[in-house]
């Protein structure tokens, strides 16, 4: 037993250690950091335009101009299965279940399906893309044909998008369809031909009430972070960390 | 495209409480569901093979050509109903050209290639090299050209050369096994890391996915072992089929256990999905998961072989059962890639509802073209097993 012990000489032992100690080494140089946690094109707090949305949800009417207005400027399919921009009716029961609602996207307006006396509270939930800083679709996309912009916007490469519907799989919102007749995806642009060339997104412009906010999040003094700063806002789904960029105000739970 | 949105109105008229207006329509059809379904094949069917060449276990020996072959034909068909399920088929290459690094579905192709032709093409390659040979010089006509060419007009076929054939085949199952585990382990990733997805989203889907593969790949190759062996009027290997079995039997645990584990871990934590699945798996897919997957897939061919590990009826009976079990292990694991595959988009993001499956007979992602994919890998093995029979090889004893 002392003579097995003993048997590990000097040169026995630098053998090994330089095996090991190469070893280590060549291991070492594989962990190169994975940049498989997409972050967006720029941090926050760079110098440009980091456009993000607000939506007071105490202001929506719900009377769907939005959605219309988003499927009139963008060319989006009239059929009620595509859309870029819709709007939720929620009704909470007394009893505390819950019902959504939102035909045609909330295009044609609404009609409550629910007795008053049993409604404890409704409300309208606009959606649309959330245009998130680590977005869960741009990460996915195995040729990356979905990016963001420079200014924080999640956008589409139609004539690059092999149609494989990952993206849309991984969007925990639901704000990307296959249009039907491109057989590529397609999603809210923020009226990105818009912003371009100075005006607001459509649905931003057509509200009546002012119940969507747009603004620069980059910029102390735009309306978005007035807004912000002033409301007690939450975004959908925040335990999955999508970096979501459309903050509601005064939204319950019960929205998913 | 009008038959398309006649579909989705329908469907519209049966969804159930509120789904995101995007989601009425089902994006991943039944191509879908073969898409895993058949790279688990190829994944089991090779791991079988393995079985025999790197563990040595040389009972398996009759089914060590066939599992290959078997391998290499679904593999060839393996993309096939992915690229046609593509809104634009003619880009498919992009995902070669240019792979977005941080995407899960980008690395497919490279797997892809890597295991059909590092790997499989040759594996095969070298095993029949020296057969190729022989068979060439015995042929006349088309065949002899073929197996010349196949054989890449090598002629070499001394001692020699095919220890170093058998060497090289060696280290290439070897570095097959890891690459099988990777490419399998890898599908159950593109499901796994949906993280929007609460029913794909568990850190065992690529675990499950890959013993699933093990699974419905092993039952695979015992049923065309045993339909090729009754075509061909020989006698059927009981020794190896009882091997395969009890393999079969050890790995149905161990997918069984992971599987278990996962629904146990969905019920114990109760997450804010929770009611929704609930609701969708007693509702939806109640015959698809308990009856079809669970007890016909999975309890029945469990407690079968389970018993056999105990008791050993006459042969008579145990070739009845080894033809029966692969078809029901089959069946239980094409639902199981449905009950993830439709199974996680009948429900609605929001968890306050349902959309449906429709499909339709013909069509691009109709039922007939999804049989047809699974009929052609069978008539590529036929051909296979009519130009490199492995019954007609030389023996070799991979050692």
């Amino acid at each position: 037993m002392k003579n097995e012990k003993n048997s590990l000489t000097r040169r026995d032992f630098f053998k090994a250690g330089t095996i090991l100690a190469s070893g280590v080494a060549i291991a070492g140089s594989a962990v190169i950091p994975y940049d498989g946690v997409l972050f967006a094109a720029e941090a926050p707090g760079a110098k440009g335009k980091w456009y993000g949305i607000g939506i007071d949800i105490n202001k929506c009417i719900g009377c769907g101009r939005c959605a219309n207005a988003c499927k009139q400027e963008n060319n989006v399919p009239k059929d009620p299965f595509y859309f870029r921009s819709w709007v939720e009716q929620y009704t909470i029961k007394n009893d505390g279940s819950v019902l959504v609602e939102s035909p045609n996207g909330g295009i044609d307006g609404f009609k409550q399906s629910v007795p008053d006396k049993e409604i404890f509270k409704s409300f309208f939930v606009p959606k649309m893309c959330n245009h998130c800083a680590k977005s869960p679709c741009t990460q996915v996309c195995p040729v990356g044909a979905t990016f963001e912009t420079e200014e924080g916007i999640v956008l589409v490469d139609e004539n690059y998008c092999i149609g494989c519907r990952y993206c849309v799989q991984a969007c925990p919102y639901g704000c990307r369809y296959i249009h039907p007749d491109k057989g590529t995806v397609d999603k809210c642009t923020l009226c990105f031909h818009r912003l371009k060339k100075g005006y607001q997104p459509a649905c931003f412009e057509i509200c009546p009430t002012e119940a969507r906010i747009f603004g620069d999040l980059n910029d102390p003094g735009s309306k978005l972070n007035y807004f912000l700063k002033n409301h007690t806002c939450m975004v959908v789904k925040p335990h999955l960390n999508t970096g979501s960029k459309l903050f509601y105000n005064a939204i319950s739970p019960e929205v998913r | 495209m009008e038959e398309h949105l006649q579909n989705l109105y329908e469907v519209l008229s049966k969804v159930e409480g509120y789904v995101y207006p995007n989601e009425v329509e089902l994006n991943w059809s039944i191509l879908i569901v073969l898409y895993p379904y058949i790279t688990g094949l190829v994944a089991g069917a090779f791991i079988l093979a393995s079985l025999e060449r790197i563990f040595k276990i040389k009972i398996l020996k009759p089914t060590y050509g066939l599992a290959l072959l078997t391998a290499f034909s679904f593999m060839l068909v393996a993309t096939m109903p992915l690229v046609s399920h593509l809104g634009k088929p003619m880009r498919a290459y992009e995902i070669m050209i240019t792979p977005h690094s941080s995407s899960a579905m980008a690395i497919f192709g490279f797997v892809y290639l890597w295991y059909l032709m590092v790997v499989l093409f040759l594996e095969i390659w070298f095993d029949y090299r020296r057969d190729m040979i022989i068979w060439a010089n015995e042929s006349k006509g088309v065949k002899r050209f073929l197996y010349k060419m196949l054989s890449l007009w090598t002629t070499d076929i001394s001692p020699k050369a095919v220890a170093l054939d058998d060497r090289i085949g060696y280290i290439v199952t070897v570095i097959g096994i890891p690459s099988a585990f990777l490419l399998h382990g890898y599908v159950g990733f593109i499901f796994g890391s949906i993280k929007a997805n609460p029913w794909w989203s568990t850190v065992l889907m690529p675990v499950i996915f890959l013993f699933s593969a093990m699974v419905s790949g092993i039952a695979l190759v015992m049923l065309v072992y045993i339909v090729l062996t009754r075509i061909r009027k020989q006698v059927l290997d009981m020794d190896c089929l009882d091997t395969i079995a009890k393999y079969l039997f050890y790995i149905l645990i161990i997918d069984f256990t992971l599987e278990g584990l996962d629904q146990i871990h969905r019920i114990y934590v109760a997450e804010e999905s929770f009611e929704a699945l609930h609701k969708l798996v007693f509702g939806k897919l109640f015959y698809s998961l308990f009856i079809y997957q669970g007890i016909f897939g999975t309890l029945v061919p469990l407690a079968t072989l389970g018993t056999l590990q105990f008791y050993k009826p006459k042969a008579k009976i145990r070739r009845v059962i080894y033809t029966v079990l692969p078809v029901l292990v089959l069946m239980g694991i094409f639902f199981m890639r449905w009950n993830v595959v439709i199974g996680g988009q009948l429900f609605s993001k929001s968890f306050y509802g349902y959309t449906t499956f429709k499909t339709s007979l013909i069509g691009a992602e109709g039922y007939l073209m999804a049989i047809t994919w699974l009929i052609i890998p069978f008539l590529i093995l036929s051909f296979l097993l009519w130009l490199l029979p492995p019954w007609k090889k030389i023996e070799t004893n991979h050692d």
